[in-house]
């Protein structure tokens, strides 16, 4: 699905923010990245987005290398992934509906199949009633489980997390995993970048470790 | 929602048959359906989000509306003025009034005779009876005119001359009026002549203002969509996040464009018709009052339809233009 082949990144200002990251993650597979701030995690995640790219080695989707992509590619890859951003990444001038159908108007859904999917996934985060609200009216996890529903909504085949139960009780964490379980189960590679050790220690995922830009542990590297 | 179950059916089917390399979850049908719904919406928001901000849309719109109208109100009245001035023949003509003592043959005698002059393309002769007439024609003052015991008015030859240039018709004029016969040769194309250096020069000015004006428009236009682009900023960024193509970003922002432009134009026709309202009674008047019959034209509907399309035109060119300065600039990071 995706594949990091002796990936660096150098930023402009000399700073090393990954060295020669190496993994492959499978169809359906979920992980857990992980490392202390600084150690790469955002960076590695840019670079799947094509936020940013590569300074050297390979980020390899499907067979495709990312390198080669021009704009209009990068717009047309990006449908393929979901991702859940820390701060959310709403927008406060429409609805929750609106938010959650925002990747499926650019994809050019007819209403009806619209509405379809957007409630299928803001039931899936429990925020069905909802929908009519803005984004401001939420507390701070309904605001992350709308960035959820906008990040699956499309179907995506790779799901992409940042932090995001960082700001939901334990109970909905769970209810969060849960449904990125559902999506790895149907054929969804799922990355979690996450702080949190005792999340990471209920599950039994695969566990990508950063430290200073080195993945210095993958136990799951022997699968690849 | 009668058509839900049948939707859900056919999406299935599309979401499992088509898994492309990138992206091609919905058919070409399905597509190009809501390509135009979307740009339907995308239009509708674009004219919401202008009539949220009234006092600050109305104000872009009266500057891209006065920019509009001032050429186009300065190209009415010359094309009006040409109007007037249309009836005179711009060429030069020299009016030989003929002393009293030359009867009417001998004055047709003399106009042939004239012709023979290189120098002259024709000559034409009017009799007193003939420029009486004419004269109570033109004027209105027929009954002053009636009160006359005898007829005050000449016998004219009208000459053209066969080249315009002022020192050839100065020395033709000299020359005529030596004639016998001839009491008063006068150069009368001059004013007419100046008249249509004029309306050249105006027509430069207007030229001149329209460039001028068009550029002002376009500058209005790419700055304020410029605004619009970054007061949006974070949703050009997210919007970029979830997969959206550059046109995709740029087409709430040409359609703002286009409307930014068609409502100046709209309001820069209105303008320039209540401009014409006002003027057409005093310019009647005074027609009347000249005894002809002259009332403004105005700008006719393939004009105000140019018009309307130039400034939609200029509408979009400006997005355009604002839109590629920022676009690239703003990318998630």
């Amino acid at each position: 699905m995706i594949r990091f082949e002796q990936v660096s990144k150098r930023y402009s200002n000399g700073h090393d923010a990954l060295k020669q990251v190496d993994f492959h993650l499978q169809s359906g597979e979920m992980s857990f990245l992980t490392g202390h701030s600084g150690a790469g995690k955002s960076t590695l995640l840019k670079l799947i987005m094509l936020i940013e790219k590569a300074s050297q080695g390979q980020v390899v989707f499907n067979q495709q290398n990312l390198a080669n992509f021009n704009r209009r590619n990068v717009a047309l890859y990006r449908r393929r992934i979901g991702m859940v951003y820390q701060n959310h990444q709403l927008l406060f001038d429409r609805t929750v509906y609106d938010n959650v159908a925002l990747p499926l108007i650019i994809a050019g859904y007819n209403e009806r199949d619209m509405g379809r999917r957007v409630r299928a996934a803001l039931d899936k985060v429990g925020l069905l009633s909802k929908e009519k609200l803005n984004p401001v009216s939420l507390s701070g996890g309904e605001q992350q489980r709308v960035g959820i529903a906008r990040a699956v909504v499309n179907k995506p085949a790779l799901l992409l997390a940042d932090e995001p139960t960082g700001n939901l009780d334990p109970g909905l964490s769970a209810e969060i995993m849960d449904i990125f379980e559902q999506f790895s189960q149907v054929g969804v590679a799922v990355m979690i970048a996450t702080h949190d050790l005792a999340l990471i220690s209920r599950y039994e995922h695969r566990l990508l470790v950063l430290e200073n830009g080195q993945l210095i542990k993958d136990d799951g590297a022997e699968n690849v | 929602m009668a058509g839900k179950s049948v939707g859900k059916e056919v999406s299935a089917n599309t979401a499992s048959t088509r898994r492309g390399a990138i992206n091609q979850s919905v058919t070409f049908r399905e597509k190009s359906d809501s390509y135009f719904q979307h740009h339907r919406s995308v239009a509708k928001d674009s004219v919401q989000r202008l009539w949220f901000h009234p006092i600050a849309s109305l104000m872009t719109l009266a500057v891209i509306a006065i920019a509009l109208a001032l050429p186009s109100g300065f190209y009415l009245l010359l094309k009006n003025a040409q109007v007037v001035t249309q009836n005179w023949d711009g060429r030069a003509q020299i009016s030989l009034f003929l002393s009293d003592t030359v009867s009417e043959e001998q004055g047709v005698e003399l106009g042939k005779a004239l012709k023979k002059n290189n120098d002259i393309e024709k000559t034409e002769f009017i009799s007193k009876e003939q420029a009486l007439k004419e004269f109570e024609d033109v004027s209105g003052l027929k009954n002053v005119m009636g009160g006359l015991s005898e007829n005050p008015l000449p016998s004219v030859i009208v000459v053209y001359p066969k080249s315009t240039e002022p020192e050839f018709l100065d020395n033709l004029q000299s020359q005529l009026a030596n004639k016998p016969g001839v009491d008063l040769a006068q150069l009368d194309s001059q004013w007419v002549q100046r008249l249509y250096s004029i309306l050249k020069l105006g027509q430069r000015i207007v030229g001149a203002l329209a460039i001028g004006l068009v550029l002002a428009v376009l500058l209005v236009v790419v700055n304020t969509i410029g605004l619009a682009i970054e007061n949006r900023k974070d949703e050009i960024i997210i919007t970029k996040l979830v997969g959206a193509t550059d046109s995709f970003v740029r087409r709430p922002f040409l359609y703002t464009g286009v409307w930014y432009g068609l409502g100046g134009g709209v309001l820069a026709l209105m303008t320039i018709n209540a401009f014409l309202l006002w003027l057409n009674s005093p310019v009647n008047e005074l027609a009347v009052l000249y005894g002809a019959h002259f009332s403004l034209s105005g700008l006719g509907f393939l004009n105000s339809f140019g018009l309307l399309f130039c400034a939609s035109f200029l509408g979009l060119l400006g997005a355009w233009m604002a839109v590629g300065r920022h676009l690239r600039e703003i990318e998630p990071h």
